[in-house]
Formats: structure tokens, sequence, C-alpha cells
């Protein structure tokens, strides 16, 4: 393993982090790993290890962490931050994270094509005729009362993601 | 009568239409009132929108939320997901200011505002606690003979701190509920375990999304399982069209059936299999829909 070189790592991720509350908390992981002794992914890919992307983290390894791209394999099942003696919120942690990777434009192809499908029809699994065709067999109206249905309250929606400017976070 | 708001969320609307039928009309029966929630979107997905960035993934929950405010009702999910957005993005809300805050000035831009002024309620948790078993057990008009794996999923009880539903390493409240409608909740290897779907993982990494699945399904089996019932669209989604995905990637068939407790619970009314749309499931098993009282 290579060394750790104390004059490339960056004390403000640490403070970004904490942004989040209760994030602050990675600080406090003692390495017992019950986190990850628990974890559904890590007993199939042993590679993905939320207590040592929290650890390298809170030591300030921004680039290896926002790069890593085991970052995105937790399903955010909680087991971990249940489990865990120092009450470090792990899943939350991660979440904020993952964030930060966003915004410094390291996202997943596959997950700006869901970012998109909100952007556009504020549904992340919009309607299809397949389901159009269910509905009308069990007697539901063909669309559901959603956004889908209401220009107006899509407009809403469009308006609000262009105020958080989602959109220009999450495209290329 | 409790009255609540609808709201549908992505998937049980656009690809499960079935549950939303089962929900609608056994509600009904046990004289629970749904209003529509019009113009309401996603929830939300919390594990992907939250970790994408937390004030869009906030304000549109927010939004969700304050529509259902403004009808003066609470709101009701099936949906664990919808459930995670909606009741953290609440809670929130409610208790930090400068959220709160940050979020009414995003809203007051679409002529909304946030006051916090309702519930947010999973319909598990609901029947168990405002409606209860007994109830339920009185309502059952054809107990349903059935050897279930009840799953809980994990955003319904977690976090925790954000719940207070009790254990969380061994509840007991959604097996109730099964065994309410006369169907035996079995118990089976990590019955906790998540589906795999969560946090993007279904999207990033469907391989192993799919493994994760395919375990809880080898475990429901081997422990005798007719079907698993859970509460949840989207685990609905991973471990129905994922055991065709795992046919498909794998090579390995299952055809292990699945049900929304709406769907368990429309069958111990008198429903047949087709009106609560347990047909329209993905994989195919006759041999289960002649148990169940199906035409085919």
């Amino acid at each position: 393993m290579d060394t750790i070189k104390t004059a490339e790592l960056d004390h403000d991720f640490i403070k970004e982090i904490s942004e989040e509350p209760g994030a602050e908390k990675i600080t406090l992981c003692f390495n017992c790993t019950g986190c990850t002794a628990g974890c559904p992914m890590a007993d199939l890919e042993a590679q993905y290890n939320i207590r040592k992307i929290l650890r390298m983290a809170s030591l300030g390894m921004k680039d290896e962490v926002l790069n890593n791209p085991y970052l995105w394999y937790c399903t955010t099942c909680y087991k971990c931050q249940e489990r865990c003696p120092q009450g470090v919120q792990n899943v939350d942690a991660l979440l904020k994270i993952r964030t930060i990777a966003v915004k410094n434009g390291i996202m997943l192809p596959k997950h700006r094509a869901v970012a998109k499908l909100v952007i556009e029809y504020g549904h992340a699994v919009p309607i299809n005729d397949d389901a159009k065709e269910k509905r009308k067999k069990l007697g539901l109206e063909e669309m559901p009362y959603t956004v889908q249905r209401f220009p107006e309250s899509l407009d809403e929606v469009h308006k609000l993601v262009e105020i958080t400017k989602f959109g220009e976070l999450t495209t290329e | 009568m409790p009255k609540l708001s609808f709201f549908l969320g992505c998937i049980m609307p656009n690809r499960y239409p079935g549950i939303e039928i089962a929900t609608k009309k056994t509600l009904e029966k046990l004289g629970v009132e749904l209003v529509e929630l019009p113009g309401a979107s996603c929830c939300p997905a919390p594990g992907v929108f939250r970790s994408f960035d937390k004030a869009t993934w906030l304000s549109i929950a927010a939004r969700n939320v304050v529509l259902s405010e403004e009808l003066g009702y609470d709101l009701l999910t099936v949906c664990n997901g919808c459930f995670g957005s909606l009741v953290d993005a609440n809670n929130i809300l409610k208790e930090d200011e400068a959220e709160r805050e940050a979020t009414n000035k995003i809203l007051k831009q679409i002529g909304h505002e946030f006051k916090g002024t309702i519930r947010v309620r999973h319909i598990i948790e609901f029947l168990h606690s405002e409606v209860g078993a007994d109830k339920i057990k009185e309502a059952v008009v054809k107990p349903v003979d059935l050897k279930v794996a009840v799953h809980y999923g994990c955003h319904l009880i977690k976090p925790s701190k954000e719940r207070h539903l009790g254990s969380v390493e061994n509840p007991r409240f959604f097996d109730e509920l099964v065994e309410a409608v006369g169907a035996e909740s079995i118990e089976y290897e990590d019955k906790l375990a998540c589906c795999g779907a969560g946090g993007g993982a279904r999207t990033a990494v469907l391989d192993t999304a799919l493994q994760m699945a395919e375990a809880k399904v080898q475990h429901a089996i081997a422990a005798g399982a007719d079907c698993f019932v859970d509460a949840c669209p989207f685990c609905h989604l991973q471990l129905d069209v994922g055991q065709t995905e795992i046919a498909k990637k794998f090579g390995r068939e299952y055809n292990l059936p699945v049900l929304h407790y709406s769907q368990l619970l429309g069958l111990s009314m008198g429903y047949t299999p087709e009106e609560m749309g347990i047909d329209m499931n993905y994989i195919t098993n006759d041999e289960f829909m002649k148990k169940i009282g199906g035409d085919k």
C-alpha cells in the first residue's frame, strides 16, 4: 500500500462533509469494523468497504474517496448505521460524500439518466403503454392523477429544479 | 372514518397498478378513506436524489408533503422508498429551522409554503397502529392459506431515529398483519436483508444488486415459502423483474411469486387474484395462481 502523505490531505473535506448534521461523527469511528462485517454489499463485493471510505474521508483523502467507484455500491440499507456502537451516521455521511462527488462532476452516466427523467417528467419511472393497458384492465384511470397528468403541476417541478440548478448539476 | 391523501409515487401507478387498486379497495373495506393527491411527483427516490443534491431532493419532497398539507390530510404511501423520502423530509423541515427557511424560499417561488401540519404514514405501520390486526381479522372472508416470506425492506423501519417503529433487528408488526389474514409468516435466513435495489445500486451495479435479490429468493424457497409479501413497489420490482433478469443473466429460474401486502389483504377479503393484479407480475407461476384461485 502506498504511503499516505499528510501534505496531500485535504483538511477542509471533513468540514464540507460536516455540513450534513450528524455526518461529522465519522471522526468518532474506532475501527471496530462492525459496519462492514454486517454489510450485505461487502458480502458480495469485498472491495466495497464503507468503514474504509469513511475513514479515508475523515483523514482528508478527498480525491481518492470521490473517485472511488465503490462509493456508489451502498444500497442505503442502514444496517451499519443502526449497529454502530459510536453512533456514527455512516449512510448519512456517505450520501453527503456522494453529493460532493456530484458537485465535482463525478457521476455515473446511468444516474445522470435517472436525474434527467425526473427533470423532464417529474417521475423517475414515468408511465408507459403497458402500464396504461394494465390500469385500464384493472378499472383504474389510464393516467394516474400525478404530475404527468397536469401540465401546471409539471411546470412547478420544472421551475423547482431550475431554481436549484439541478439540471446543470447533473448534465455533463 | 380516518381520511388520508393517497401518494402514488412512480413504480406503483406506472408499473404495478395492481398494488394501487388493491390499496384502494382494501382500505375502503376497512373504513379508511383515501383522497386523491393531484399533481404529486416522484418522492423523489431517497437513495439517488439525496445522493445527487440535497436541496433538490428536499424541495421536491417538500412540495409533495405540502400538497397534502394544503388538502388538510395526513399522507399515505405504500412504498418504503417514498416513505423514506417523505418522512425524512417532513422531519427535517419540522425540526431544522434553517432548512425550513431555505426550502420555503424555494417553494414560495412556485406558490407553496411548508407549514409542518401533517404526518407521513406508511400503509403497514398505519394498518398496524391505527386499524389493528383484530379489525383486519374481522374483515377476512377467505383466509389465505399460504406460507409467506415477509420482506420488510429497509426504509420501512430504518433509519430508526426517524421511524420509531421498534426493533430493527427483529420487528414483528408486519408479520402480525400477515398472520391476521390467515397466512403463515415463515422464518427464513437473513429475513431482514435488503433486496439490493436501493441507494441507486440497481441502476449503478445491476448484476451485484441482483445477486442480493437472488440470495433472498433462495433463502425464501429453502424455507418453504409459497411467495414473498412486501411493503414496497421498488422491492417488489427488484424481486419480481429481478427474477426474470436473474434467469436471463445467470441462467437460474425460480419464479417465486411476489405480492404486496395490499394484494394479500385483498385476497383475504374475497377479491380474485386478477382483480388485485397479481397476474400482472413479470414472473409467471401457474401453480401458485391455481392455489390462490386464479383463472390460469
